[in-house]
């Protein structure tokens, strides 16, 4: 990158401005392009944006529009067409245990115990855990998720919150710095989601990370973020990028906050839009 | 998609009324030990029934006059038949045949293993081994006898090849068909938690193939046992193929049947042990049955 590319992105509105905390995860310019039977089909299209130490930020657009590429591209899965994904200054190769994810479908494995499935990251060539230690972490985690009854059930047994939540345990236990979450608590039930959330907030509390989450209900991304990124319709582009001034740690009064209120009915509207104008390129709704 | 999703701590949930009333309003149980004494000879009742009809069945086809007796031994006869050729040839035969099965399954399901999981691992080379595996899987064993004996000669050998060939080409297609279904997100998921190659081989994909090596020893011993008897035609001395084959040229029809029955019965006993095996090797998937 020559240093004119350096000025321009500063330059960008969208990007955070403060200095406070370090950057940790910067999209440069990122491009997504996916080969079809019609041609190559443009997913993502000049994304760049900051995320800083400590920040939970979430991705929030219509269904079907490349949020998923765009954690899938932290995460390392996948490669930008053009523009890049710097992790602390470098750029993302692969995937690797500094980046917990968390997959909407879960992922836990089903032939491990709840205990082996949590202690699977830590019995790894690549794990920094040391041998003594892994005992005391699992038990940890699963003691902050409520598994600890479920030690040696495999996961046939789990309902599907518990399910999710060894899969969160799973990836904590490996202490990754980032945390990236593709919309993780969709196929619950509201009153599980409500709980996961404020779980999550919980755990968050004790440990700080650097949160990426791509989620397409509103309330979630406000009552879990501190910024959101609101994206169009196909490709992804960055519509705008808003702050969400309220204060941790939020409990669920926090949705009775005025502002909450206020801001909901303005990124609905946002989405709303976005809905419209995906519905009006014909495109399927549906990732 | 099917999971046995409930939560185990809403299934030990308090009765909704209080237990003196849950007492008068609940039928008197029997003891338990009679209960368990009854379930489990209910469930023999139960198993027994098909078989008890099908013996009925046969003695009525004999007794209904549609077909000559001479043509059909009756049961008991059978079954004596049964007794008498144990104390003779009976037993060799059995271990001769459950032999040739264990071996030629043994090696078809070693090399139908590697051979089925890259074909299901490697999308381009499925493509085009494919309809090779098809061709031959489609061709009857029996058909190849003629030049299994060019080959092979008529030794335990070609015995061994017919029975290899049956069961290499049914573990292939389940192995592959198997491997092809495993979902990419466990591969993902090891990833992101540090895992190498190796370790995602040995620690994610090893334990996804376990059942799919399980169910193609399963269907080729199925086929093996099908076989069985197109490999003994071949000069075989022993074997309950060439105990059937014998009987026949003699029309000793109620050896045939003993022999058949054998078969029928082995075959049985070994998918069984097979499934009590699966069920603790892989007691962690979800099945319906």
């Amino acid at each position: 990158m020559n240093p004119g590319d350096a000025a321009r992105l500063y330059d960008e509105p969208h990007i955070n401005p403060s200095w406070a905390e370090p950057v940790r995860i910067r999209f440069e310019h990122v491009s997504v392009e996916f080969p079809t039977a019609a041609g190559p089909m443009k997913v993502i299209d000049d994304v760049s944006f900051e995320i800083q130490n400590g920040e939970f930020v979430s991705i929030i657009g219509p269904s079907g529009c490349g949020k998923t590429t765009l954690m899938n591209i932290v995460g390392g899965f996948v490669k930008p067409s053009g523009g890049q994904v710097l992790l602390d200054g470098r750029p993302v190769e692969a995937p690797g245990p500094d980046r917990g994810v968390i997959f909407q479908e879960y992922g836990v494995f089903p032939w491990l115990t709840v205990r082996q499935n949590i202690e699977f990251g830590l019995k790894l060539a690549a794990s920094r855990a040391p041998v003594g230690a892994r005992e005391e972490i699992v038990t940890r985690y699963m003691r902050l998720m409520g598994l600890t009854d479920f030690a040696d059930h495999f996961p046939k047994h789990l309902s599907g919150g518990m399910r999710q939540r060894l899969a969160i345990a799973r990836a904590y236990a490996v202490k990754p710095q980032f945390l990236l979450m593709d919309e993780p608590f969709g196929a619950l039930d509201a009153q599980t989601r409500s709980a996961m959330q404020d779980l999550l907030l919980e755990v968050l509390q004790s440990e700080g990370k650097t949160v990426l989450l791509i989620t397409h209900s509103v309330d979630e991304a406000i009552y879990l973020s501190t910024r959101i990124v609101v994206v169009t319709a196909r490709p992804a582009r960055i519509r705008t990028i808003i702050d969400v001034p309220l204060d941790y740690p939020r409990t669920p009064h926090t949705q009775e906050d005025p502002r909450f209120a206020t801001l909901r009915s303005e990124i609905r509207a946002l989405v709303m839009e976005e809905y419209a104008a995906q519905a009006r390129q014909g495109m399927r709704i549906g990732d | 998609m099917v999971y046995g999703t409930f939560d185990l701590l809403g299934a030990q949930a308090a009765p909704p009324f209080s237990s003196a009333l849950a007492h008068r309003l609940r039928p008197r149980r029997p003891d338990r030990a009679v209960m368990r004494a009854n379930s489990w000879a209910g469930r023999a009742a139960l198993v027994l029934a098909p078989w008890v009809l099908i013996v009925a069945i046969w003695y009525g086809v004999r007794a209904s006059g549609l077909v000559s007796p001479a043509l059909v031994p009756a049961p008991h006869d059978v079954a004596a038949k049964f007794v008498e050729l144990m104390r003779q040839r009976l037993a060799i035969d059995i271990l001769m045949s459950t032999q040739r099965v264990f071996v030629g399954v043994a090696l078809g399901v070693f090399f139908a293993v590697p051979v089925g999981f890259c074909l299901g691992w490697y999308k381009g080379l499925r493509s085009f081994i494919d309809p090779v595996i098809n061709f031959f899987r489609a061709l009857p064993p029996i058909a190849l006898i003629p030049l299994v004996i060019v080959y092979f000669g008529i030794g335990e050998i070609a015995k061994t090849v017919i029975l290899f060939y049956a069961s290499f080409f049914a573990g292939v297609i389940v192995m592959y068909e198997g491997i092809a279904q495993i979902s990419p997100i466990y591969i993902r998921v090891a990833r992101t938690l540090g895992a190498n190659d190796g370790e995602i081989f040995a620690k994610v994909i090893v334990p996804l193939t376990i059942p799919h090596i399980l169910t193609a020893v399963r269907v080729a011993l199925g086929v093996a046992w099908a076989t069985l008897v197109a490999s003994e035609l071949i000069a075989a001395q022993q074997g309950l193929g060439a105990l059937i084959q014998n009987a026949s040229s003699f029309f000793q029809l109620d050896i045939i049947y003993v022999g058949i029955i054998c078969i029928g019965f082995i075959a049985l006993a070994m998918d069984l042990a097979l499934r009590i095996a699966t069920r603790r090797l892989v007691a962690w998937q979800d099945r319906l049955a």
